[in-house]
């Protein structure tokens, strides 16, 4: 057994054993001042290669020491990883399945798998003329899988009876990807909620996109003007109160971002929208525009606020 | 090991809780202090994540630091730290998706975390598996305290809540009281830290430089 050797640092005093004594005898210096001397102690270099005989030092031995321990770590890593997998899929599921709920202003519920079950009633595939590609499987196809051939829509039917077009979009913002739904009344035009949400946008600025303040500004606004898209948001005073939202101050290239993305992304369900306004365009429209100026005017006086 | 819980080791669980504090005194995590502290249940998943991580990363280096060869023992400490925190990112995703969401790139920060190699080089090379798990609860415990006094002022008076519940009552609102928007801001951690630092420093005189 090899004794470790304490010395105090007051005085110098040398102890050996296993443990630095409570106090020194010397100074009475609390054994918080004593320090191991780790040349002779277990510490030291002369045991290890008398036991195993090999040179830690040597080029051979690190690069079998690292091989070893990388691809334990692998295995280790990829181990867990599939372990885990189906679980975190069904997280995904589940958070898209909330995202989709939010822009319908369900929040908060507890089981939002049969809450999405209850309100969604199909998840048609479309293309960019409105045709139908597929009756289902819209949940599944990816953000980035999106074409114009391969467009989801989720068409939810509400408590209340109210049928709503939820539409996904995707983009770009300052320092990564933006995504969101919008959820379109059954007239294809007027805006029933909207969703946003960010991957890395600036707290406080363009991360606010996000926000309960900015996407409620979208409800009620339409969607499309003249045959084109037109919603966007738009700094300072609106110009037409009825496709425009107020920005928001210091993010606007996150603004930007999102108007790039609602253009981009309605775009392809320009006729899709168009077809559902046919029947009722001349009965809705002129009701929706004076409740929009209304609730924007309203909104003007909480932004000078 | 007939001392489990001798002076040294207990020096080494509790001093990192004030006296040595990592975020306060050691100037160790600051960048994800700021990042994490703007609610309470991110500050407290991310201060508990880094105690996992510390301790056991402190327990395996320790555990192998006679056969790691000296010249590629950074690297080796990385694969550990990088293993473990991948391992926690992964649980957190299964187990606490919205959390995982909120914390977003700072979990898998906690690699770059400077408390980790610190704690690694300066403490768990030297000593054995116990009080090197000691020491990274300590360090660990030390940090979350911090990030959870952040977080609690932050939440507080940024948001008006605690764990999301709102705790300034409507009166006061309709009375004309408004959050304070830069409590979420970055900056306002500095300044809390900073804040923290100085009232530390004034109780305890033997931190105090000439």
């Amino acid at each position: 057994m090899i004794m470790a050797k304490y010395v105090c640092k007051i005085c110098g005093y040398v102890h050996e054993g296993n443990s630095a004594p409570d106090v020194c005898p010397l100074c009475k210096a609390a054994s918080g001042e004593f320090e191991k001397v780790a040349e002779q102690g277990e510490n030291s270099a002369a045991p290890a290669p008398k036991k195993k005989g090999i040179n830690t030092n040597s080029d051979v031995y690190a690069i079998i020491y690292a091989t070893v321990v990388v691809v334990i770590v692998a295995f280790l890593l990829a181990a867990v990883s599939s372990a885990l997998k189906p679980m975190q899929d069904e997280n995904i599921r589940l958070d898209k399945m909330k995202q989709i709920l939010a822009s319908l202003h369900i929040n908060d519920v507890a089981d939002a798998k049969a809450e999405y079950e209850a309100v969604v009633k199909s998840d048609a595939i479309i293309n960019s003329t409105g045709a139908q590609v597929a009756a289902e499987g819209g949940f599944d196809v990816a953000n980035d899988a999106i074409t114009a051939d391969n467009l989801p829509i989720y068409i939810c039917r509400l408590k209340n009876g109210e049928e709503k077009y939820v539409i996904p979009m995707t983009g770009q913002g300052l320092w990564g990807g933006i995504w969101g739904y919008m959820a379109v009344n059954s007239d294809g035009n007027t805006i029933y909620g909207v969703y946003f949400s960010h991957s890395s946008e600036t707290p406080g600025l363009g991360a606010e996109i996000a926000g309960e303040k900015f996407c409620s500004r979208f409800k009620d606004k339409l969607v499309m003007d003249g045959g084109e898209i037109a919603i966007e948001a738009v700094k300072g005073r609106l110009q037409k109160e009825a496709t425009q939202v107020n920005a928001i101050s210091g993010a606007t290239i996150t603004i930007n971002g999102v108007n790039a993305m609602l253009k981009k992304c309605l775009e392809n369900y320009k006729s899709f929208l168009a077809a559902k306004q046919q029947p009722a365009e001349a009965v809705v429209e002129p009701v929706s525009v004076t409740e929009v100026v209304e609730a924007a005017a309203a909104e003007v006086n909480v932004t000078e606020e | 090991m007939a001392e489990l819980f001798s002076k040294k080791n207990n020096e080494a669980l509790v001093t990192p809780l004030f006296k040595n504090n990592p975020v306060t005194i050691q100037v160790l995590g600051i960048c994800s202090a700021l990042a994490v502290t703007s609610k309470l249940a991110p500050a407290v998943v991310m201060g508990l994540s880094v105690t996992i991580i510390v301790a056991m990363s402190n327990v395996i280096i320790s555990l192998i630091r006679k056969t790691i060869p000296n010249r590629i023992r950074i690297i080796i400490q990385l694969v550990v730290v990088a293993a473990l925190v991948t391992m926690v990112s992964e649980v957190l995703k299964a187990f606490a998706y919205d959390v995982s969401v909120q914390l977003s790139v700072y979990i898998g920060l906690i690699i770059t975390n400077c408390i980790l190699m610190g704690r690694l080089e300066a403490f768990a090379m030297q000593n054995g598996p116990w009080a090197s798990f000691l020491d990274g609860i300590g360090n660990g415990l030390g940090y979350a305290f911090i990030l959870v006094i952040l977080a609690f002022v932050r939440e507080l008076f940024g948001s008006g809540t605690l764990f999301d519940i709102p705790v300034i009552p409507d009166w006061a609102y309709q009375a004309g009281y408004i959050n304070n928007g830069l409590m979420l801001m970055a900056p306002m951690a500095f300044f809390l830290i900073a804040c923290i630092i100085w009232v530390q420093r004034a109780k305890d005189k033997s931190l105090q430089e000439e």
